[in-house]
């Protein structure tokens, strides 16, 4: 036994492609299964997400710009990351919330396999939900859908890994940026994975990452008026109809979800329908 | 040398209109207790008294199409159901005329709008959706998809039926019974709707119409025996039913305000645009959510857009609806004028300069000149609320950049025009646009087929085409 003392990391925030500590200096202590203190994560303030949504405002339209081969070949290179940091997940799950090691692995596995799921949605979710429509009269006509903007997400408490990448892979497939909140007492694979995000050619701003307070930070998110969209999976539904009317203001797109699925991407796209006069 | 039309007036034999009209429940017209007046709004006659549905009635109408729902529309196939929709267009064909002239003496639109785009539209809405009833496996949202239950439905006044085919074709093809409340000013042809469904068959509670007012619409809203809201009117009303309806599990969808911009390229086709521009605004005296209410010109070809534009409204006819030359009738409402004129004022002390072509107005009923506005900045209230009147607001741009930035700098995202020549900037704009409904080289085009609604502010959901039909199905996996 060495008598080395481990080099602990300090749990900060994501926004805009860095890792700031939050403005407010609050932070919130950690424990593990067994009750004893893990880390210091940052407590959000209503600031860091104003500084959240100006970033993922920000990185909309370059994002929304990139071509839907270029999307998913991120989306894949995101996997492509955790796989190659498996074990570090498996270990963090494992001591902050007691999970057996063959169950985080499964949780890491399905995280990896879950984000190659949705590169693949990249170029074709459009297929889906697009149409082209026979109007009665000469004009061509069709309708693409196309992202809205910046989404908002309250990711569940557990699973703290596969319930925020179900998150926010959804929302960045079709070319929103998002903002989203980690599992409060869980929060320190949320933050890792920013560490996966960091190096995965993702643009700075794409996805930002919080930890902190749903009861503080959800009717925050819900009263910006900045804010195009919502996902509250991972709120309470007692707490759902307080957003709801709160995102009412600006007329939020409001959703939940129960599982993976292509019409979760897209709740989060708008449909647009151009119509051309047809004509020599 | 001027020439002037003869009046070219179309005949009101064809329609009867009763003194009185009670609500639609259960398939039989029943009494109401209060009522009020529907007038004409050209000449300020009162057409008939309408009956304002309470709660009893409200109830009732919930009822009727609960049972309905329950023992009859869930239970039949699609085939048919879809039978009776396509029943409805063909009735709704063979009567058209008399929808025509009944919508144009209720609303005050055109006879030539109502004849040849509100029904005809509303028809070809049965006859597109009677066609989903039995296909619902194949519209994209699994293999079972379920119908929701009663929707309840609410509707404006600037396109009657068609709006209440837009709400009704897509619930009935998806199974749903419906409760629909037509809008306080124009509920006529909602009520020859009912007979026209009695006509058809249908079984009784599949639809049910009850006229009223605000407070019909909000007892329909907040009604527990409800499971689907589709409501069409102002964004303002619009935030209080998502409000109203967050607490329940009720499906919602808004189609609300707009104040779309249309944009003209110095590479435009002039004459086509400047029809493009009278369409866009002044196509059912402005009173459309989708109008092109704010022309930007790019500032190369203003002058000449705006020279031939007034030429070109010079020669729009004002005037008695029913005339089949007249290109703009009369606004809808004594209330909706007071609106139009307070906007216009404001648009006048805020310093943008008016013009409006000579033209005389009947000295009875609600008018308003078609009006311009020139030099409009963006921080104008002119260039940000909805008139919904034949008013529009001219801005002007640089390059293309600036006019996607001016277009897009409002709450709303219903609509948008584009006019040019070039394919490319055409695409590039309309991609640029946040908004439903781009119409490039065109403008206030409208198909069964074709998925119409709003970005942002201006509502939730499409209405048309597969997009329109799933907001009245189950089988997603969000909530």
């Amino acid at each position: 036994m060495s008598n080395r003392i481990d080099v602990k990391k300090t749990y900060k925030l994501f926004i805009n492609g860095a890792f700031p500590r939050t403005e407010s200096g609050r932070t919130y202590e950690v424990k593990n299964a067994k009750g004893v203190f893990v880390a210091n994560p940052c407590l959000a303030s209503r600031k860091d997400l104003r500084d959240a949504v100006v970033a993922a405002r920000a990185a909309h339209a370059g994002w929304n710009k990139a071509t839907a081969y270029n999307r998913g070949q991120i989306l894949y290179r995101i996997a492509e990351m955790l796989e190659g940091r498996r074990g570090q997940f498996v270990e963090e799950i494992v001591n902050v919330t007691g999970a057996t090691k063959t169950k985080a692995d499964k949780e890491v596995t399905e995280s990896i396999d879950r984000l190659v799921w949705y590169a693949g949605w990249t170029d074709k979710i459009a297929s889906l939900a697009g149409s082209t429509n026979p109007v009665a009269g000469p004009f061509y006509n069709f309708t693409i859908p196309e992202s809205m903007g910046v989404v908002a997400a309250i990711a569940p408490e557990n699973p703290s890994l596969l319930g925020l990448i179900d998150a926010v892979a959804p929302i960045i497939t079709s070319g929103n940026t998002v903002v989203v909140l980690a599992s409060t007492k869980a929060p320190l694979s949320a933050m890792t994975f920013a560490e996966v995000l960091a190096t995965s050619d993702l643009p700075a701003g794409v996805i930002n990452i919080l930890t902190g307070k749903k009861d503080e930070i959800a009717p925050w998110m819900a009263s910006h008026m900045d804010i195009d969209a919502l996902d509250i999976s991972g709120l309470s539904s007692k707490k759902h109809a307080d957003i709801k009317v709160a995102g009412a203001e600006n007329l939020k797109r409001i959703h939940s979800f129960k599982s993976a699925d292509p019409g979760r991407i897209i709740a989060f796209m708008e449909a647009k329908t151009v119509w051309h006069p047809i004509g020599l | 040398m001027t020439f002037e039309y003869a009046p070219a007036p179309e005949s009101r034999a064809i329609v009867t209109i009763k003194p009185k009209y009670g609500h639609f429940i259960g398939g039989k017209f029943v009494a109401g207790s209060k009522h009020f007046p529907t007038i004409n709004p050209a000449t300020e006659e009162v057409l008939s008294q309408i009956a304002l549905a309470g709660k009893a009635d409200v109830d009732a109408a919930v009822k009727a199409a609960r049972k309905a729902y329950a023992n009859t529309w869930s239970k039949m196939s699609g085939k048919e159901r879809g039978k009776y929709l396509y029943r409805i267009a063909r009735i709704m064909q063979e009567r058209a005329r008399e929808f025509a002239v009944l919508e144009t003496l209720d609303n005050g639109k055109p006879i030539r709008e109502s004849r040849d785009t509100d029904i005809p539209l509303a028809a070809a809405h049965f006859f597109y959706h009677a066609g989903w009833a039995d296909k619902l496996e194949y519209a994209g949202l699994g293999t079972s998809p379920k119908p929701l239950g009663v929707a309840g439905q609410i509707i404006p006044w600037n396109f009657p039926l068609l709006m209440l085919a837009w709400k009704v074709a897509p619930a009935l093809a998806a199974g749903n019974t419906v409760v629909l409340k037509s809008a306080e000013s124009t509920p006529l042809t909602a009520l020859l709707f009912a007979e026209v469904c009695q006509q058809a068959e249908l079984p009784a509670g599949v639809v049910n119409i009850v006229t009223g007012d605000g407070s019909t619409g909000a007892l329909i809203v907040n009604h527990p025996g409800i499971d689907k809201i589709a409501f069409t009117g102002s964004t303002e009303v619009g935030k209080i039913i998502a409000r109203a309806v967050a607490p329940t599990n009720k499906s919602v969808t808004l189609e609300l305000g707009g104040k779309a911009a249309n944009i003209v390229f110095d590479d435009a086709p002039i004459d086509e645009t400047v029809e493009g521009i009278v369409n866009g605004i002044f196509f059912n005296q402005g009173h459309v959510c989708c109008a092109g209410s704010r022309l930007l010109l790019q500032e190369n070809v203003a002058e000449e857009v705006l020279h031939k534009l007034k030429n070109r409204m010079e020669k729009i006819r004002v005037g008695d609806p029913m005339d089949k030359n007249t290109d703009v009738g009369a606004i809808n409402s004594k209330e909706q004028l007071a609106k139009i004129i307070e906007l216009a004022a404001v648009g006048d002390s805020e310093g943008a300069e008016r013009w409006s072509p000579a033209c005389t107005l009947p000295s009875k009923g609600f008018w308003f000149a078609p009006t311009i506005f020139t030099g409009v900045t963006q921080a104008h209230r002119i260039a940000r609320e909805e008139i919904f009147g034949p008013v529009l607001s001219v801005l002007t741009f640089r390059t293309p950049a600036e006019a996607i930035e001016k277009a897009n700098n409002t709450p709303f995202g219903l609509s948008a025009g584009i006019w040019s020549e070039k394919g490319s900037r055409t695409l590039w704009a309309s991609q640029q646009l946040r908004a439903g409904v781009i119409w490039a080289n065109t403008f206030n085009k409208f198909d069964p087929t074709s998925p119409f609604g709003g970005y942002k502010e201006s509502g939730w959901g499409r209405e048309g085409g597969r997009h329109g039909l799933s907001a009245y199905l189950k089988g997603v996996s969000h909530e």
